[in-house]
């Protein structure tokens, strides 16, 4: 990150977000996505395990269970009881993050952990808990979306039944354009900010939360957006999910070859 | 009628498996006449019937399955088994014995103790209570030797092989004794242990290439290379 961009306060004027050839401050076009990079099976202790980088973002999903659950009048009779953390470490940001869990964690793990419900056959694992946890390492805007993609690839990977994977992608408006896959500074300094979940292949949203105004078509508009990045996105954890099994035959193809 | 996936494809959750009057069958569901696998997994098509075959599974007690477990706690009249699925089990003493014992007179470690391996029956399951165990019937109770190996209940019927193909082959070609659970715990004795620890290193290569097709022929030429010295 150059220091320019660290030294933006906000008694200071606000940065240009779109140049005059209708680039974004790291050079992206309005509907383009940040590179993005999944991972499977990264944690050997973990049921079920996900890496995702999507732009600066760094993080990691891990999944643990159905598993017995603890205290025992906490179990509900008919599905398991999902259990969420988000949490970003002390050093995912500028200025240190303290480690215990702020205000903005708790609700984003009990937003994420919604999000990631509709999509699961709770119901087939009574009385028992499916832990989830969410690390962010490196932090640079959209981590809550990031985050519930990265975990529905780890839940998946651990074998749990889904209906779909969940994937997601924020949209927003910048200098008055809606643009897809907002960054931190686009986040911050930007009029709107809409997080969008969905299971793809069903066609069901998850999660929806918006801070800033829209009109009706603006909103229209996002949600298109958000369905063109959440569709690609939805290519990339497909691929990873196979591509993990799909190297091992490799693998032993080539072995079994050369005896 | 249409068809996504070529036979044996590995699938993810959500992916559409096929449109029209096919029946669903394990680890997928439908929507209408669309169907979807809920699993990462291998998809088939057999008599009409989609099935994904998973390639990571829970393991749920089901009464009839025949499990190894371990014991975790022993009671006044009764033992706490762990049966590696998120329900413990629990093994009665009058599902223990033959004849009834008096319990307030013995101490049920002298027959199982904490960290005792054992083979098992399970004999109800409904999912509002714990499962119960028994031990009474031919080929139970405790394990006093050869190891107990673990995998993924998922790979279980690759272990067995078609009507016990694998698993017959395994026994006659390194004259070993073995009992697969269904919860995916494995016991193997010989009186040879170099054949037992390569019964094991067997058992991890089946898990580890369940999902590769030509597994039998990797296996036999497995067993055909190896020198074992008694």
């Amino acid at each position: 990150m150059s220091s320019s961009r660290i030294s933006i306060r906000k008694e200071q004027r606000p940065p240009k977000l779109i140049d005059e050839e209708g680039r974004r401050v790291d050079g992206r076009r309005p509907d383009e996505l940040r590179p993005v990079k999944i991972e499977v099976g990264v944690l050997k202790n973990a049921d079920g395990s996900a890496y995702i980088e999507l732009g600066r973002n760094k993080i990691i999903a891990a999944v643990y269970g159905p598993k017995e659950l603890h205290p025992k009048h906490l179990a509900l009779p008919d599905r398991a009881v999902l259990y969420c953390r988000y949490h970003m470490v002390p050093f995912s940001v500028m200025e240190r993050k303290s480690p215990a869990p702020s205000r903005r964690e708790i609700e984003l793990s009990k937003v994420i952990r919604e999000a990631l419900e509709p999509a699961l056959f709770l119901e087939y694992f009574p009385r028992t808990e499916i832990d989830l946890f969410i690390e962010v390492l490196q932090a640079d805007g959209g981590t809550r979306t990031a985050g519930i993609t990265a975990a529905s690839v780890a839940l998946a990977d651990a074998g749990i039944p889904m209906r779909d994977l969940v994937a997601a992608i924020a949209v927003g408006k910048v200098e008055g354009q809606i643009v897809l896959d907002l960054c931190d500074i686009e986040d911050k300094y930007g009029e709107g900010d809409m997080p969008v979940a969905m299971m793809p292949s069903l066609g069901q949203i998850t999660l929806l939360q918006a801070d800033g105004v829209y009109t009706p078509e603006e909103v229209k508009k996002a949600l298109e957006l958000a369905k063109k990045g959440i569709m690609k996105i939805y290519e990339v954890q497909r691929e990873a999910l196979k591509k993990k099994y799909i190297e091992l035959k490799k693998e032993v193809e080539e072995e079994y070859d050369k005896k | 009628m249409v068809l996504y996936f070529s036979q044996r494809e590995i699938v993810v959750p959500g992916q559409l498996l096929a449109k029209g009057p096919y029946k669903p069958g394990n680890n997928v569901f439908n929507v209408g006449q669309n169907i979807y696998s809920t699993v990462v997994g291998l998809a088939e098509l057999k008599n009409n019937t989609i099935n994904v075959i998973p390639l990571k599974r829970t393991y749920v007690p089901s009464p009839g399955d025949l499990v190894i477990g371990k014991i975790i706690n022993v009671g006044v009249t009764s033992w706490q088994v762990d049966i590696a699925s998120p329900y413990t089990a629990i093994l009665q003493a009058s599902d223990a014995f033959l004849k009834p014992i008096d319990v307030t007179k013995e101490d049920l470690r002298k027959y199982f103790d904490v960290g005792d391996y054992i083979i098992a029956k399970v004999l109800t399951f409904d999912r509002t209570r714990d499962p119960l165990l028994t031990v009474k019937e031919a080929g139970c109770g405790r394990i006093d030797k050869g190891v107990v190996v673990e995998i993924n209940p998922s790979k279980v019927p690759r272990i067995i092989g078609r009507k016990g193909s694998m698993i017959s082959l395994i026994k006659s070609k390194l004259n070993v004794e073995i009992v697969v659970g269904k919860n995916g715990r494995i016991w193997v004795y010989s009186k040879n242990p170099k054949a037992e620890e390569f019964t094991v290193r067997i058992i991890k290569k089946i898990e580890r290439e369940a999902h590769i097709s030509g597994l039998t022929n990797r296996i036999k030429k497995m067993l055909e290379e190896v020198r074992l010295s008694e």
